[in-house]
């Protein structure tokens, strides 16, 4: 049986720059929903604290930030690997490249989405 | 255009340039500058040549920065009476005009640059129409002179990189209709350090002495990867 972490650093490259550019296009169009939703409230009061606490509450629209989060997590998070491997080469330190980026790229979105649950839940 | 050239070789030995002054005509090439320096001036001069026409791919140096064959350049198309011949970047140099294409040779070798498929039975040829053949005809001009993977930003910080001269060979081979290895091929260069690592400077393209496109070839082959392409 291949173990889990064979799958992230095996994973064909193909695949991984499949999902790199299917992020990219994703961000983009929810991003572009994101700045939609901002300019219908009016970009100053969108800022104020209550505003923002208010969208975060919610629920489709928190959702929509934590789509937003993941997809931005790991398309940075492969990004920054690609630019690591072309810096510098050789096996263990692209294994630990590659188990770096995943580890940043999870305890990212575990932060962000801890921030927009306690938002979400009234906690903050 | 005057009637003497300043000629600057790098020279390994010092890590610095020798001057040397040419006597030129509007058709003198950069090898020909080279060689006069060699047999008239300074034997120690290492530079590598043989067919003198663009077709063995054998002299690619840097000339005035830009990597290029050397006679393939005429002084003529220089700006200025200075010319300045230095090893391809991205190579390592054996002395100094004269570099090592191990790298080059093994990321070719790698990519499987040869057809693979039995012949039919009913005739010896495999029969190709001109649209088939349109597809990858350019990219069998390749003389291997290493130009492009000179040019290459990629090359110089990644040392496991393909390189566009064996990707463009590699899309040379999966283009064609008659060859089997297409996905073998394919899988080879799915690798960290093959196709994708390719940002598309297009700076092999624009120093290619044979007209070959290797940037649009990657971006075809990425095209097959995608699923874009059969």
């Amino acid at each position: 049986m291949v173990q889990p972490y064979c799958l992230v650093y095996e994973m064909r490259e193909s695949h991984i720059m499949k999902i790199h550019y299917g992020t990219a296009l994703a961000a983009v169009g929810l991003v572009a929903v994101h700045i939609l939703m901002r300019m219908a409230d009016g970009y100053h009061e969108s800022l104020e604290f209550a505003n923002v606490l208010a969208n975060y509450q919610f629920i489709p629209y928190a959702g929509l930030l934590e789509i937003i989060l993941i997809l931005l997590s790991i398309h940075g998070f492969n990004g920054l690997r690609v630019i690591l491997l072309e810096l510098h080469q050789g096996r263990s330190y692209e294994k630990a490249v590659s188990y770096g980026c995943v580890a940043g790229m999870v305890a990212l979105i575990a932060y962000g989405s801890r921030t927009i649950v306690m938002a979400n839940m009234g906690m903050i | 255009m005057s009637d003497t050239v300043k000629l600057r070789i790098r020279r390994s030995a010092t890590d610095d340039f020798d001057e040397f002054t040419i006597p030129v005509q509007k058709w003198t090439t950069i090898l020909e500058c080279i060689l006069y320096a060699k047999y008239k001036i300074d034997h120690s001069i290492a530079v590598r040549y043989s067919c003198r026409q663009a077709t063995c791919g054998s002299c690619g140096m840097k000339i005035n920065g830009k990597p290029s064959l050397a006679c393939f350049t005429k002084v003529s198309e220089i700006d200025g009476d200075t010319i300045t011949v230095e090893p391809m970047a991205n190579f390592p140099v054996i002395r100094d005009l004269a570099v090592k294409f191990d790298r080059l040779f093994k990321n070719h070798r790698d990519i499987i640059p040869y057809m693979n498929n039995d012949p039919p039975d009913s005739s010896r040829m495999h029969l190709q129409s001109p649209e088939e053949l349109d597809r990858f005809i350019q990219f069998a001009n390749c003389i291997k002179c290493g130009l492009c993977n000179s040019a290459c930003p990629t090359m110089a910080t990644d040392t496991s990189f393909t390189g566009p001269q064996a990707l463009a060979q590699a899309y040379r081979y999966v283009a064609d209709s008659r060859d089997k290895d297409k996905d073998k091929r394919l899988r080879i260069i799915d690798d960290s350090h093959g196709i994708w690592r390719c940002h598309f400077a297009g700076s092999c393209s624009q120093v290619c002495p044979k007209g070959v496109d290797p940037a649009m070839g990657i971006q075809l082959l990425r095209g097959y990867m995608l699923g874009l392409n059969d």
